[in-house]
């Protein structure tokens, strides 16, 4: 009369999602790299409150190089460099999330319905994906961006702050409406192959409606191509807007971003005296960034990878 | 066959093209004439309209453009009055066109064998390094690295001209900012590539026909594994050849990249068309180009 309790654990059931982050933290570079960027954006929320210098506050320290007070150095109004980087960069995560936000949206939908309907719809749809992708895109976020801002100057009624604000979502519409073609793509190429299995049709037999269909059947499964092309879509979209704050369509003085920093370090060069620190510290700041997303992605990529099941 | 149907396809592409891009730039509020003599009468305003026929219905100014444009004539600039938009364009392309080739060719040299020793090296120290390294040139965009090659290699070392457009030396700082960034995704397809190919039947075959490891790598798997790269070149060269705004405005070169943004910017309207075109029929002959080479190269594909 003993009770025999098992010490064999029960066999862990895991859906292929759960799976999938497995494998993403058994990668030790993709995992650091989020670690890196967790800790990242804490420091740059946090900012405020460590440091009470205002990044928009101009001195006649001018040009100074790094030193113990000025870590980072200053610009040329004197601002501490340190403090816009990190304003700057929060601007510029910022831009690059919702950004490819706006672009995932517009792609998958895109996808999903020119997939789904398939004929002539599908044909029609992806003939104009084609086409967008024969325009140079710079003149299309130029023209968006500068309709936008025509219109914006144009009414008097609204206060300074929400122009800004209004520029501000011009800017992020402005890129994802860009950068959606490719997820498009994908999407499509993914509910091309999903909607003839035999659990659409099994839901279809049912009497699911086309939206109950593409929403709980079709979109779990490609979740995790999305999520990986959302991480991909991140880094391109941050460099797309230090590009445009290169031209100065980008984030608006006094603000930053890191591009407009780098932009206007690169205003700075002469051949008389050369302030390196303001390349190279919001330089290395895109680029650690940068690289930490592309590792997240890249680990997101392999571990959702469907060839990677065993 | 298909090829020729490919060629005809163009044509109604082109024709949606051009008119999206009319369009485009006359959906923007303000107008070409906007940022000069503020003080201009509303007569020469009018005047100057109707000299561009900017008063006529877009439908009938499109129906002048695209007659115009198949004589060969885009017209003529609304900011550079005296020169044409194909003037320009001819003016700009020769520097923009050394300078995109150049750097494509660059981004080659360093992308694919980076890509071939990273996957021949699979696993290895050699292919961590590389890896690495073509996903850091992914991060360093040519606005971060081209200031620093300015000042480390033209100002401190004085090795190179700071900017301007004249000699080879000239073209050496211009070619690492713009091709350096590309390198990156061209290893990345290249290692890809021969990780799928190194893993198909064929070159199971090769070996077991006892060809040396050489002649497998470089006779057979490199063909099939370029490809990839040959796929991403085509757009790759189309953006490079047609100027880079930022290289050309950092280096100051008289290419055509400036006027792509600059003629965006100041609603130069038919230099906008004339240049999203130019830059479409580019793309199209190019990928046409790359689909007739990846036939070429893998016989298993047929066009038909």
């Amino acid at each position: 009369m003993t009770t025999v309790t098992s010490t064999v654990a029960a066999p862990v059931h895991l859906s292929p999602n759960q799976r999938a982050w497995r494998r993403f933290f058994r990668n030790r570079t993709a995992t650091v790299s989020a670690l890196f960027l967790v800790a990242f954006v804490t420091l740059i929320l946090l900012w405020p409150a460590i440091s009470s210098t205002n990044p928009n506050a101009v001195s006649d320290a001018q040009f100074v190089k790094p030193n113990s007070h000025y870590l980072f150095g200053t610009d040329v109004h004197g601002r501490d460099l340190l403090s816009r980087i990190c304003y700057g960069a929060r601007v510029s995560l910022l831009v690059g999330l919702v950004g490819a936000v706006v672009s995932l949206v517009i792609g998958v939908s895109w996808g999903l319905v020119s997939g789904y309907a398939g004929g002539r719809t599908d044909a029609a749809m992806m003939r104009i994906v084609d086409v967008l992708y024969s325009m140079p895109t710079i003149v299309f976020v130029i023209v968006l961006i500068t309709a936008m801002n025509a219109t914006l100057a144009k009414t008097q009624t609204l206060s300074a702050s929400t122009v800004r604000s209004l520029q501000f979502i011009g800017l992020f519409v402005g890129l994802g409406a860009v950068s959606w073609l490719t997820m498009a793509r994908i999407v499509r190429g993914q509910v091309l192959s999903l909607r003839s299995r035999a659990f659409v049709d099994a839901s279809r037999v049912l009497g699911a409606t086309h939206t109950r269909i593409l929403l709980k059947h079709i979109l779990p499964n490609i979740y995790g191509i999305i999520i990986v092309y959302l991480t991909l879509t991140i880094p391109s979209i941050i460099l797309y807007e230090s590009f445009l704050s290169y031209l100065g369509l980008g984030i608006q003085p006094p603000q930053a971003s890191l591009g407009s920093l780098i932009a206007s370090g690169a205003e700075q060069i002469n051949a008389v005296r050369i302030y390196w620190w303001l390349i190279i510290f919001p330089g290395a700041t895109l680029a650690l960034t940068l690289l930490a997303l592309n590792f997240v992605g890249d680990g997101l990529r392999d571990a959702f990878d469907p060839r990677a099941e065993r | 066959m298909y090829f020729l149907k490919r060629i005809l396809m163009m044509a109604p592409l082109l024709l949606v093209i051009s008119f999206l891009a009319f369009a485009m730039v006359r959906f923007v509020p303000g107008g070409p004439f906007d940022a000069e003599r503020r003080a201009a009468s509303p007569e020469i305003e009018r005047n100057m309209r109707a000299k561009y026929h900017l008063d006529e219905p877009i439908w009938k100014q499109y129906g002048r453009f695209l007659n115009d444009a198949l004589h060969g004539d885009l017209g003529p600039s609304f900011k550079y009055r005296n020169f044409s938009v194909s003037e320009i364009i001819a003016q700009g392309l020769p520097v923009s066109l050394t300078l995109g080739a150049v750097s494509f060719l660059f981004a080659l040299g360093i992308g694919i064998p980076l890509g071939f020793f990273t996957a021949v090296n699979r696993g290895g120290l050699g292919d961590y390094a590389g890896s690495f390294l073509a996903i850091l040139v992914i991060c360093i965009p040519g606005l971060v690295i081209g200031p620093m090659l300015i000042m480390f290699f033209a100002i401190k070392l004085r090795l190179f001209p700071v900017a301007l457009w004249g000699s080879p030396m000239h073209v050496i700082l211009p070619m690492i900012a713009l091709g350096l960034y590309f390198c990156g995704p061209i290893a990345r397809l290249m290692r890809e590539g021969m990780n799928t190919t190194l893993h198909s039947e064929f070159i199971t075959t090769a070996r077991a026909k006892g060809l040396s490891e050489t002649a497998v790598l470089i006779k057979h798997a490199f063909r099939i594994a370029v490809l990839p790269v040959l796929s991403y070149s085509g757009p790759l060269l189309a953006d490079l050849l047609t100027g880079s705004f930022v290289v050309e405005n950092l280096f100051q070169i008289p290419g055509i990249g400036v006027f792509m943004v600059n003629s965006s910017l100041n609603s130069d309207y038919t230099m906008v068309v004339g240049l999203v075109l130019f830059y479409a029929v580019l793309l199209l002959v190019l990928n046409l180009v790359v689909d007739f080479v990846y036939g070429v190269l893998d016989p298993r594909v047929r066009y038909e």
